[in-house]
């Protein structure tokens, strides 16, 4: 079974483009991301997650230095000197806002599985693992998912492995959870007390129907359902004059594949 | 202390070692690793804090690895790690999946020298459920039902990494990478590869001093320029992006990734 990477950066290099749409769907997303990070003070990114990246930094250059930004992986942009551990203690503290997670699989009560699909011992597919998955979703108030391959095989009605649960019950220390699901076709909000997700908007170029059918699990919709806003001129500007090379270091394929900013030596 | 070549250094890497290696941004010892490949060690049970990569995956494709105790391992950008995917797959490894501060809790209670840390996040999940050596407690602190897991110590055998420099009192200069100050401190036995010998010693320079490990930790030491190569050494030269995708492709089959080992780690013994 062929199953490419899970990595919540893997973008799409190779995505059809709209000849009408003057952006690219990268740039979509990160618009839509930015505008989920809202007024935080602080967004941490992780591993392989070039989209979260440019939209931290996006919110960063909108709102004049604010949120500040932990970039994994940059010696620039990033606050720790104490090691890896940082990153989590900080976190555990409640001094993180916002984080982004993704899943080989998620599920519609909002489980996440970075390991494995079949039996644990044997599987059929393993995944990378589960990275801070299984902590930070936890402790971190704001956690937007994030999945660039909207399918029934991603977006399933039970993952076969918890990495890290959606929403746990009321005797565990849980001030953190999902608030989001960013795929390539629309936008998800999720409610943690009803433990669903509810369709928020589609991508331009996307419908309704094509989401449900693309969908593997149930979820809330209203009868009429709002088209994503696509970024505008200032923003496209931004991202691609003052984002796209502060990518590089980290993101060095990504900056060139998407923005065609390369590396300066 | 500094040994007269690498394998003199890697000697106390044995057979059945419990070995903790750094993630990929930290400096990994990628020289060294080529080098205990090609003396053929086995039955490692490898540690990564908390993640790792190409070294993870070649160690692995290479057969040197019974156990990996790790958070994930990836190529990252190069895509998913495909020997430790095909082990996993076959049956062939066994994987103790762990989440990142899991790792980082486990070291530091050895490095404090006690037998557990508690973390908050894990209940409910299924890395929890596979871990048979993690225990959930009550919080002896509060008098509601506040569970919360406990994590034994980790205290490996040896730590290996890759550093900028070291001086001939085996001070070894980490910088801001402070998880390899925790890996020395947890682990039994040191060995550090580095880009050069610093002339004099690194605590005479209050700068260079907030920066070093003491050389207490520090069991052995090999100068190897470029010893990270293919990865990176932050602040230092970036990875060989151009190899990092030849590894990529060329190890996605058995076959393609035997050829591998023949062209980079058999046939360059200076590598």
């Amino acid at each position: 079974m062929d199953f490419p990477l899970i990595s919540i950066g893997t973008y799409m290099p190779n995505a059809p483009r709209d000849a009408l749409q003057s952006f690219r769907d990268e740039e979509l997303l990160a618009d839509v991301i930015a505008r989920l990070i809202g007024d935080a003070r602080h967004v941490a990114i992780g591993a392989s997650s070039p989209i979260p990246a440019a939209a931290a930094l996006l919110a960063r250059e909108r709102g004049h230095g604010r949120p500040y930004v932990s970039l994994l992986g940059s010696r620039r942009h990033s606050f720790f000197t104490d090691g890896g551990r940082e990153l989590f203690d900080c976190a555990g503290q409640g001094r993180i806002d916002v984080f982004f997670l993704s899943g080989g699989q998620i599920d519609g009560k909002g489980n996440i599985n970075l390991v494995a699909i079949g039996d644990y011992a044997r599987p059929a597919v393993r995944f990378p693992g589960s990275f801070g998955s299984s902590y930070l979703y936890y402790v971190v108030p704001k956690v937007i998912l994030f999945r660039l391959e909207h399918s029934p095989r991603t977006l399933v009605e039970k993952v076969d492995f918890i990495s890290a649960p959606g929403t746990s019950a009321s005797n565990i220390y849980r001030p953190g959870g999902p608030v989001a699901l960013v795929t390539n076709r629309c936008l998800f909000t999720f409610d943690r007390s009803r433990r669903r997700f509810e369709l928020a908007s589609v991508h331009p170029g996307h419908t309704v129907a094509e989401v449900i059918e693309n969908t593997g699990f149930d979820f809330d919709h209203a009868p009429r359902v709002p088209v994503t806003p696509s970024p505008s001129a200032e923003t496209l500007r931004i991202l691609r004059s003052i984002v796209a090379p502060q990518l590089v270091e980290v993101y060095r394929r990504f900056a060139a594949d998407v923005f065609g900013v390369a590396e300066v030596a | 202390m500094i040994a007269r070549t690498l394998e003199e250094a890697l000697a106390p890497i044995a057979d059945g070692c419990v070995l903790a290696v750094p993630r990929e941004a930290s400096g990994v010892a990628m020289a060294a690793t080529r080098a205990l490949i090609r003396r053929g060690v086995r039955d490692l049970h490898l540690i990564a804090l908390p993640t790792s990569g190409l070294q993870a995956d070649l160690l692995i494709g290479a057969g040197c690895v019974k156990t990996i105790e790790t958070s994930a391992v990836s190529l990252g950008e190069f895509g998913p790690a495909p020997r430790f995917t095909a082990a996993v797959t076959s049956g062939a490894l066994r994987v103790k999946d762990a989440t990142c501060p899991a790792l980082h809790a486990a070291f530091q209670a050895a490095e404090k020298g006690v037998p557990f840390m508690p973390l908050r996040g894990l209940l409910g999940s299924d890395v929890l459920a596979h871990r048979k050596d993690w225990k959930v407690i009550g919080n002896p602190f509060d008098d509601d039902d506040d569970q919360i897991v406990l994590l034994p110590a980790i205290r490996p055998d040896v730590a290996l990494f890759h550093a900028p420099l070291a001086d001939r009192e085996g001070n070894v200069w980490i910088g801001r990478d402070r998880e390899l100050a925790t890996m020395a401190h947890a682990a039994a036995k040191t060995v550090v590869t580095v880009e050069k010998l610093h002339e004099g010693t690194l605590f005479d320079d209050h700068l260079l001093a907030a920066g070093a490990l003491g050389g207490l930790y520090v069991e052995a030491i090999a100068v190897v320029q470029k010893g990270a190569w293919p990865l990176a050494l932050a602040d230092h030269y970036s990875a060989d992006a151009a190899h990092l995708r030849e590894y990529a492709h060329m190890a996605a089959s058995a076959h393609g990734f035997s050829a591998y080992l023949d062209r980079h780690v058999y046939a360059q013994r200076a590598a």
